[in-house]
C-alpha cells in the first residue's frame, strides 16, 4: 500500500521552472550578468532620475566665461569649447542615447517580427517577394543611406530620426525570426492546431509567437547594444543629433577636433567609457539570455 | 556552377535598378541645387530658371533619371555643384586612396584572424582560447569609431607613430620610392585601427570550425594512419576550416565600405568616406548622389562575390 503511494507521488510531473525563472538563474549564476544587470539598472535610474532634475536648455547655453575648463569643483566633468558643463551632457546624453536605442530596438523589433512571422508561416510566393525585397534592404551601405536621408529630412528629431534608423535596421531581426517560422510551422502541434480548424491569426498569436519569444528578447537585447553604437556613431559624424539634444554621440565628435582629442580628455574620454560600459552590459545580459533560451547551453 | 553564377549575377541587375532610382529620388528631394546658392542682388531670377529650364531640370523625373543614368554608363557623373569640375575627377583620387586602405585593411585582418582563429580552435578551452575569445568579445561590443579615436590619439598624437592626417607626405615626387613608403606609412595606422576591432567574426568562426572538424571521423583516419599531429592540423584540418573563411570575404567588403566613413573622417584619410561627408556639408549634392551610388554598388558587387564564392565551397547551395 505504502509503496504504492509512493510511486503515485514520484510519478507526479515535477513542475518545470517557469521562463522568468529560468532566465533569473541564468543570470544569477553567471556573474558578470549579474553585474551588468545591476550596472545597467543604475545607470538607468539615475540618468533618468537626475535628467528630471536639469534643465537641458540650461546644460546647452553657452557660457563663453567658463570655455574648455578642467574637471574641477564647479565641473565635474570640466566644460567644451562652448563653456557647457560635460557632465550635465554626459547624464542628458546618456538619457538620450538609450531613449533612441530603447525605441529603434522597440520599432525595429515590431516591424522585423511581423514581418518575418507573415513570410515564414505563409511561405510560397509572399516569403519569396518578401525575401528579395529584404535582399535588398540588406545590401545596401546603412551608414551612407541614412546620413544621405539625414541630409534631406528639413528639421528633424527624435522621432523622425529613430524613423530613418529603422527604416535600414528591421532585416536582421525579419530573417531570423522567418527562418525560426518557417522550421516551427512544420512540426506537429501547428499541424494539429490547423487540422481542428484554428485560424492563422489564432495559430500565430497564441502558439507560433509565444515559441519565437525567447529569440525574440535575445535579438532585441542584442540589437539594443548594436543600436547604442550606431546612434553614436552617427551623432559623432554630425548626422545623429543635432549639439542642441546632446547624446553621447555628439560628445564624442568633439574628439574630432585633434586639440580636443589631444588635449582635453574629459570631454571624449568620459563618454567613450559610458558608451563601452553600456554596449559591454547589454551585450553580457544578452548572452545570459541567449543561454537560458537554449536548454543545452545553460549553466543552473 | 557557371548556372547558378548566371542567375546569382541576373538578381544583381533589379537590385542596381531600385538602387538607383531610390538615389536619384534622394537626390530630387534635397533642398535647393546647383543654382540657388547664386541668387543674389546682382543675379536676375528669370535668368536662373531659363538656365535650369536649359539643363532640363524642369523635365519630368523620369526623362532626367534616363539622362542620369545614362551619363553615369558612359562614365559622366555631372560636375561638382562647388567645385565646377566632373564629379568623376573629384573621385578618381579618392577611390585609389579609398581601393588601397580597403587592402590594407583586409590582408591586416587576415593577418590577425588566422592565426588567433587556429590557436583558439586547435587549444579550445585553454587559456589561450578564452584569452582570444575574450579579445573577440570586446572587438564585438567596441564600436570601431571609439577604438579609431583611440588609437588616434594613442599613437597618432601621444606617441607620434604614425602621422595623425592625409594620405601622403606633401612635395613627394609620385612614383618614386618615397612616395609609394610615405603612403603605406599614411595608411597603416586606420587599416590596423580597422583590422583589429572587426576581426573578431572571422576569429570566432574559424575557431568554430576547427572545433568542428577536430571531431569528424577523417580526422580520426587520419590519425591512426599515424600522420603527425603537425600534418593532422595543416594538412587535413586547415584545408577545410579555411574554406568557409573565404566566402565571407565579400561580407568583409561590405563591412569595409560601412567602416571607411568613420575611419577616414577620424584619419583624415581623403578617400571616399570623407567625400561622401564633405558633400553633405557643402551641400554639393551631386558628389553626393554620385558617392552613395557607388558605395551601394560596391556593396551589392561585394554580396555577389561572396554568394559566388560560397557556391564554389559549398556545393549545396548551388542545388537550391
Amino acid at each position: 500500500m505504502e509503496n504504492k503511494a509512493e510511486e503515485v507521488k514520484t510519478n507526479q510531473p515535477i513542475k518545470s521552472p517557469s521562463g522568468f525563472n529560468i532566465i533569473w538563474r541564468e543570470i544569477v549564476r553567471d556573474k558578470l550578468a549579474l553585474l551588468s544587470l545591476a550596472f545597467l539598472i543604475l545607470i538607468i535610474a539615475f540618468v533618468y532620475g537626475i535628467a528630471l532634475f536639469l534643465d537641458q536648455k540650461e546644460i546647452v547655453k553657452v557660457d563663453l566665461f567658463s570655455i574648455y575648463e578642467p574637471p574641477g569643483e564647479e565641473f565635474l566633468l570640466g566644460t567644451d569649447y562652448g563653456g557647457r558643463d560635460v557632465f550635465g551632457q554626459l547624464i542628458i546624453g546618456t538619457r538620450n542615447s538609450l531613449t533612441i536605442a530603447l525605441l529603434v530596438t522597440l520599432l525595429t523589433g515590431i516591424i522585423g517580427v511581423a514581418y518575418g512571422v507573415i513570410s515564414g508561416y505563409f511561405g510560397g510566393h509572399i516569403d519569396n517577394i518578401m525575401m528579395r525585397i529584404l535582399d535588398f534592404f540588406m545590401i545596401l551601405p546603412f551608414t551612407m543611406i541614412v546620413i544621405a536621408f539625414v541630409a534631406i529630412v528639413p528639421k528633424y528629431n527624435t522621432i523622425t530620426f529613430s524613423l530613418i534608423m529603422t527604416a535600414f535596421l528591421w532585416m536582421g531581426i525579419a530573417r531570423l525570426i522567418r527562418s525560426k517560422a518557417l522550421q516551427e510551422k512544420e512540426l506537429d502541434y501547428i499541424q494539429a492546431s490547423k487540422t481542428l480548424g484554428s485560424s492563422n491569426f489564432k495559430i500565430i498569436f497564441t502558439q507560433l509567437l509565444p515559441n519565437c519569444s525567447s529569440l525574440i528578447i535575445v535579438t532585441m537585447t542584442l540589437n539594443l547594444a548594436a543600436n547604442i553604437g550606431l546612434e553614436s556613431g552617427l551623432s559623432f559624424l554630425g548626422f545623429g543629433f543635432p549639439e542642441s539634444t546632446p547624446s553621447l554621440g555628439t560628445l564624442l565628435s568633439y574628439a574630432r577636433n585633434p586639440q580636443v582629442l589631444e588635449y582635453r580628455w574629459w570631454i571624449w574620454v568620459p563618454a567613450s567609457l559610458m558608451i563601452l560600459l553600456l554596449m559591454l552590459s547589454v551585450n553580457n545580459i544578452g548572452q545570459a539570455l541567449k543561454r537560458a533560451g537554449d536548454a543545452r547551453q545553460r549553466r543552473g | 556552377m557557371w548556372k547558378f553564377t548566371l542567375r546569382r549575377t541576373l538578381i544583381m541587375i533589379p537590385q542596381l535598378i531600385v538602387l538607383s532610382i531610390l538615389i536619384f529620388v534622394l537626390a530630387q528631394l534635397m533642398p535647393g541645387d546647383a543654382l540657388s546658392g547664386q541668387v543674389g542682388p546682382d543675379v536676375d531670377p528669370k535668368r536662373l530658371d531659363e538656365i535650369r529650364e536649359q539643363m532640363g531640370w524642369n523635365d519630368p523625373w523620369h526623362e532626367q533619371y534616363g539622362r542620369w543614368v545614362g551619363g553615369i554608363l558612359q562614365g559622366d557623373f555631372g560636375d561638382s555643384y562647388r567645385f565646377k569640375i566632373p564629379v568623376s575627377e573629384l573621385i578618381g583620387q579618392r577611390i585609389v586612396n579609398s581601393f588601397w586602405l580597403s587592402v590594407a585593411t583586409l590582408i591586416l585582418s587576415y593577418l590577425i584572424a588566422i592565426p588567433l582563429g587556429i590557436t583558439s580552435g586547435r587549444y579550445n578551452d585553454s587559456w589561450r582560447d578564452q584569452l582570444i575569445t575574450g579579445y573577440s568579445y570586446i572587438g564585438f561590443a567596441t564600436p570601431l569609431f571609439i577604438f579609431a579615436l583611440v588609437m588616434l590619439w594613442l599613437f597618432g598624437f601621444t606617441l607620434q607613430w604614425f602621422p595623425t592626417s592625409g594620405s601622403v607626405t606633401p612635395g613627394l615626387e609620385p612614383g618614386t620610392f618615397e612616395y609609394v613608403m610615405s603612403k603605406l606609412y599614411h595608411l597603416l595606422l586606420p587599416a590596423l585601427s580597422t583590422a583589429l576591432i572587426t576581426t573578431y567574426g572571422t576569429i570566432q568562426y574559424l575557431r568554430n570550425e576547427i572545433v568542428d572538424t577536430k571531431q569528424k571521423d577523417f580526422i580520426i583516419t587520419a590519425r591512426a594512419k599515424g600522420a603527425s599531429e603537425s600534418r593532422v592540423y595543416n594538412r587535413h584540418i586547415l584545408r577545410n576550416s579555411l574554406l568557409p573563411i573565404a566566402a565571407f570575404f565579400g561580407f568583409e567588403i561590405t563591412n569595409l565600405i560601412g567602416g571607411s566613413i568613420f575611419i577616414e573622417n577620424i584619419f583624415g584619410y581623403p578617400g571616399m568616406g570623407q567625400l561622401l561627408v564633405e558633400s553633405i556639408t557643402l551641400r554639393d549634392y551631386t558628389v553626393l548622389t554620385a558617392t552613395t551610388l557607388l558605395f551601394g554598388v560596391a556593396s551589392i558587387l561585394g554580396a555577389l562575390l561572396s554568394d559566388i564564392i560560397l557556391s564554389i565551397v559549398d556545393p549545396r547551395i548551388r542545388i537550391k
